[in-house]
């Protein structure tokens, strides 16, 4: 056995083996976190709504959404007769391949990573577009007012958040030097969270509106759209757009975890661990704005986007870009502090420069 | 062969691809087209090793431009099973057969003295991002028409808000 995998290995080329046992491992990565997230977010939620949560299926309810699956799985397959045949079936797909390419990027531990590309943050950002055309798709291709209204607040979100996103991942390349992820979990001696807080909230926000979380999830707004982009989705097809929302949570968590907390850089833990680790808390703090902010309206977010993050996400870039041109060899211990000040002021002054514009336009 | 196999499938998606912007009915599926097409340059731009170019294509004409056409394609009516009547369909015919003859013309009368050449397959270095940068913000770079362009796309975004600003 360790002769014909050694032998194929000198045949057939390192690449193919490494494709092979890494595309099988993210796919079950991803599959294992979706189904363990959505345990944990009913568990978690229900906790913080004074109640017991799924606790019948197995020890602790855990066999819960593996009873969903099936479920789901013999429900019947409903298309509208007035639907988009064609889109309407190949959009959950459209919108769910992208959150694994951008899976294939992200480095687990030393070396353990599918592609190290040397373009991976322009990569991350353009892939993550492709899956808002999928959930925009699967909204227009129903032929329900409904879901296009949903589909229509996922592109003004999709243009509005992208630009913040996009912004505070450029002072990040700045700082850490390189594009690739790997070279970006190599630079954080010191977690970026506390070497760019600015930057920090500017991203948080950004990617909870790139992945529909709470307090930004207008595109399926359960109480005014019923169920948003997927209100004539059923049976397989829903169950896609479904595992698309909770993979893209588990993009998210694991796209916070490798860009400020250190990716798999930790004391004791083997590598792994500490991604794992990093990314369920990352995803327990997604659980806790949920239970704590009410939804957005669609005018809110947009005024978010465009009158709070953008201009904080260009402040950012710049102090940043200053500090690496003028003081590059400035001693952690001032320029933290200094910064996290600096952080803090500004967010509280625009706040209050925002609110302060609201009241005299009346909006 | 790999990358034969990688370059055939790209350009038959490619075309595929920007035959359905031409062919299909619906100006919605066109704009889905037109998406297929851009990837599938964005993927011949990446085994061409140029990893930089292709990720800023999908970015810039993926992310944004076939967003917004996609926007604006909305905002039309009769989105769903029409073409858009056009009082020109007959001088169109004429501009297109004369705009295809010209192209062919050319190409058959051009001389490729590529095959002469040594493939250079074996020795291409990838360009990284940082040589990119240089180039354009360099000393001796591109910096002033990187600047021009800045300055005129400021230009447009002014003019187009003082177009859309409510009177």
């Amino acid at each position: 056995m360790n002769n014909w995998l050694i032998s194929l290995d000198n045949s057939v080329g390192n690449f193919w083996l490494q494709f092979l046992i890494m595309a099988v491992f993210i796919i079950a990565f991803v599959m294992s976190s979706v189904i363990m997230f959505i345990w944990t977010e009913r568990r978690v939620i229900a906790r913080f709504q004074a109640r017991l949560g799924p606790n019948r299926a197995g020890p602790f309810g855990l066999f819960q959404a593996i009873a969903d699956t099936v479920k789901i799985l013999t429900k019947e397959d409903i298309i509208p007769s007035l639907a988009d045949r064609v889109l309407f079936w190949t959009a959950p797909a459209i919108a769910f391949i992208p959150t694994l390419m951008i899976m294939a990027t992200i480095p687990f531990m030393n070396g353990f990573q599918m592609v190290d590309l040397n373009v991976g943050v322009l990569f991350i950002s353009a892939v993550s577009a492709i899956s808002a055309i999928g959930i925009f798709l699967s909204g227009v291709a129903g032929n329900n007012k409904y879901s296009l209204i949903g589909a229509m607040r996922e592109i003004a979100q999709l243009i509005s958040f992208e630009i913040p996103m996009v912004l505070s991942l450029a002072s990040l390349v700045i700082a850490c030097g390189s594009m690739s992820l790997t070279q970006i979990v190599a630079a954080q001696n010191v977690p970026n969270i506390i070497l760019q807080p600015l930057g920090f909230v500017v991203f948080m926000v950004a990617i909870l509106a790139e992945i529909n979380r709470t307090p930004f999830d207008l595109v399926e707004a359960d109480s005014e759209l019923t169920c948003g982009f997927n209100t004539e989705y059923s049976g397989m097809k829903f169950a896609l757009l479904y595992l698309t929302e909770y993979s893209e949570a588990v993009v998210g968590a694991a796209l916070i975890t490798t860009f400020f907390l250190g990716g798999w850089r930790g004391p004791f833990l083997p590598g792994i661990m500490w991604f794992v680790v990093k990314m369920i808390a990352s995803f327990m703090f997604i659980l806790w704005l949920r239970s704590t902010l009410p939804r957005l309206r669609i005018d809110q977010s947009m005024h978010l986007a465009w009158k709070g993050l953008l201009p904080l996400a260009l402040v950012n870039l710049f102090v940043i870009a200053l500090k690496n041109v003028f003081f590059p060899d400035l001693s952690l211990w001032i320029s933290v502090p200094v910064y996290i000040l600096v952080s803090v002021l500004v967010i509280l002054l625009w706040a209050g420069f925002l609110r302060k514009g609201r009241k005299s336009l009346v909006v | 062969m790999g990358s034969d196999l990688a370059f055939w499938v790209l350009a038959v998606t490619a075309v595929s691809g920007a035959l359905m912007v031409v062919t299909m009915r619906s100006l919605f599926r066109a704009a889905l087209g037109m998406i297929l097409c851009f990837l599938s340059i964005a993927g011949l731009f990446i085994t061409l090793t140029a990893e930089y170019l292709g990720m800023a294509q999908i970015f810039v004409y993926i992310g944004a431009i076939a967003i917004l056409i996609i926007m604006a394609t909305m905002l039309t009516r009769q989105v769903e099973h029409s073409n858009l009547p056009s009082p020109y369909k007959f001088p169109a015919i004429i501009g297109a057969l004369a705009f295809l003859g010209v192209s062919i013309w050319v190409l058959l009368n051009t001389q490729w003295f590529l095959e002469k050449l040594p493939p250079i397959i074996q020795d291409i270095t990838p360009v990284s991002t940082s040589t990119i940068g240089l180039i354009l913000f360099g000393q001796e770079g591109l910096i002033l028409a990187v600047e021009i362009a800045a300055l005129l796309l400021v230009a447009a975004i002014i003019g187009a808000i003082s177009v859309a600003k409510e009177k």
